[in-house]
């Protein structure tokens, strides 16, 4: 890590440093208001009577500002800049770049006023107003056109694997986005879906899951596939696996969404294809995590020395976690007892917090000394730290809500001889209650270790290269680059 | 033709497609391919190496 690191002048990385930063920025805003409505299911009288602050206008807040503005930020920032250093060309226009930046922190801005005031299309995942549906639109447009462009003046022959994800990504995204919020405006601030019923409901979750499974995966596929490599110093595992990984991700991932549907008035054919298809993606998400951690193979003692690579490589496992635990709620007898209780609250955390958030965390990583001509973080020391909060944190998050989950499954489908419920529902919630304190408390030791990064990344930039090899934590190992 | 044929017919297109895609990539024409790009995350590096299958280093070159 003692090497200087070169800022290539023929790449864009401005508007890749504008991402960057904004990762860091939208990551503590979201989390902090997760942690805050996980406070106020543990203590209500947290939303204060204040219409603004209900749990149920912050959760969207909550959950659009981690997915589309501290995720949304950090795929912009890291395929931008995957896209120029893996086709050894400039962005394809700077003009088309900046305008994603300032749409996209636009697109933020407008949700962090509308949703607290109640204004939503309460579509899950899909809940800011038509007009900003349609800014999200020329966004999302633009940023096809940059990304795209930049591939097509390419000065290599080859597109590497890495760019076949984000593409798959962005391209699914247009598609899901349009599709799913077709909407008939009757003032500025509401609009009708042009669903109805079921249909509604299936287009719904045909957008939700592969949000998860394009916007959450694939694109953070695309990251893993750059960075894992290079942080590692080894090519991928096996570029085979990654040609076939893509091609059955994409294939498979699209009809999943029926199993958030399972037991309602969907016809039944299509929640068992939904189950069936679920299942079977079990088998190219672990292609690609395997795919990822065997890249270190013959190099595990970097993760002690590595605390990136370790964030890197954990993010993985999490992933492989997360994708055997979905396939095994998507069968319609384990999702009988998991649909509605929080162990769906727990899978999704270890998703987005172990895969999603530390894969994205590690990246930024590395990314920073890049982007900002630095030898190195101010503090590696720092980011072991933040290693550890942040594991210790999704751990105990995870754990509560799945034993809360489960709990609250049992109690809810136990009935007594004669028929009737043995538990009301107000008696699964004290049961809750004890792990809702829990995750509050995982909540906290996530944030805190985004905060450190924070300070970690503003202490980097700020101080002058020469007092790199002073910091003692950065002791130079007896590496070449 | 029915939804259930159309739906049919579509299954096993889409399953021969995956089979080619595979057979492909495995097939030792794509290796030289592959390999060229597999390590496109080092090349716009300013100090190359010869063996870069084998290279260990490299962190924020």
């Amino acid at each position: 890590m003692s090497v200087a690191s070169q800022v290539h002048p023929e790449y864009n990385y401005k508007v890749v440093r504008q991402f960057a930063i904004m990762t860091v920025v939208w990551g503590i805003v979201g989390m902090t208001v997760g942690v805050f409505i996980a406070a106020q299911l543990y203590w209500p009288a947290l939303n204060f009577d204040i219409p603004y602050l209900t749990f149920s206008r912050l959760r969207p807040l909550h959950t659009n500002a981690v997915i589309f503005a501290f995720g949304g930020c950090a795929l912009f920032a890291t395929s931008y800049y995957v896209v120029q250093r893996t086709s050894q060309a400039r962005i394809f226009s700077d003009k088309l770049a900046a305008f994603t930046f300032w749409g996209w922190q636009a697109v933020i801005v407008s949700a962090a006023i509308t949703l607290p005031l109640g204004l939503t299309s309460t579509k899950e995942y899909a809940e800011l107003e038509w007009p900003i549906d349609i800014l999200i639109a020329l966004v999302w447009v633009a940023y096809i056109i940059t990304f795209f462009g930049t591939i097509v003046v390419r000065k290599v022959s080859h597109i590497y694997v890495a760019n076949w994800f984000f593409g798959a990504f962005m391209l699914t995204v247009a598609v899901l986005h349009i599709g799913n919020s077709m909407a008939i405006p009757v003032s500025f601030f509401k609009s009708y879906s042009i669903y109805a019923g079921a249909v509604d409901a299936m287009m719904q979750w045909w957008y939700g899951h592969n949000a998860v499974g394009f916007f959450l995966t694939a694109g953070f596929l695309g990251m893993m596939y750059y960075f894992v490599p290079k942080q590692a110093g080894r090519p991928v595992y096996s570029y085979r696996l990654s040609v076939v990984h893509f091609w059955a991700l994409s294939a498979l991932y699209i009809w999943a969404g029926p199993h958030h549907l399972h037991y309602t008035a969907l016809p039944d054919w299509t929640q068992s294809l939904g189950m069936v298809m679920s299942v079977i993606l079990f088998v190219p998400s672990w292609g690609g995590m395997i795919n990822g951690i065997m890249t270190l193979s013959g190099a595990w003692h970097k993760l002690r020395t590595d605390p990136i690579l370790r964030f890197l490589i954990v993010s993985l496992s999490f992933y492989g976690m997360s994708t055997f635990e979905g396939p095994m709620m998507a069968i319609k007898t384990v999702n009988a007892l998991s649909h509605y209780t929080d162990w769906t609250i727990g899978h999704v955390h270890s998703g987005a917090l172990g895969w999603v958030a530390m894969v994205s965390i590690g990246s930024i990583y590395h990314l920073i000394p890049v982007l900002f001509n630095k030898p190195a973080m101010y503090s590696i020391k720092w980011i072991n730290v933040h290693f550890w909060l942040a594991t210790i944190g999704v751990v105990l998050y995870i754990v509560a809500m799945w034993m809360s989950g489960v709990l609250q499954g049992l109690m809810w489908r136990a009935v007594n001889p004669d028929g009737t419920l043995t538990y009301s529902f107000v008696e699964s919630l004290q049961a809750s209650m004890p792990f809702y304190f829990v995750r509050f408390v995982g909540g906290l030791f996530v944030v805190a270790g985004m905060l450190l990064m924070a300070y970690n990344v503003y202490k980097t930039i700020r101080t002058p290269n020469e007092e790199f090899s002073n910091a003692p934590e950065n002791s130079p190992q007896p590496q070449a680059a | 033709m029915n939804y259930g044929v159309a739906g049919s017919i579509f299954t096993v297109v889409v399953f021969v497609c995956f089979i080619g895609i595979v057979i492909w990539a495995f097939s030792r024409r794509a290796k030289k391919r592959f390999d060229e790009a597999q390590n496109l995350v080092f090349d716009d590096e300013p100090t190359q190496q010869t063996d870069k299958k084998e290279r260990e280093s490299s962190i924020n070159e």
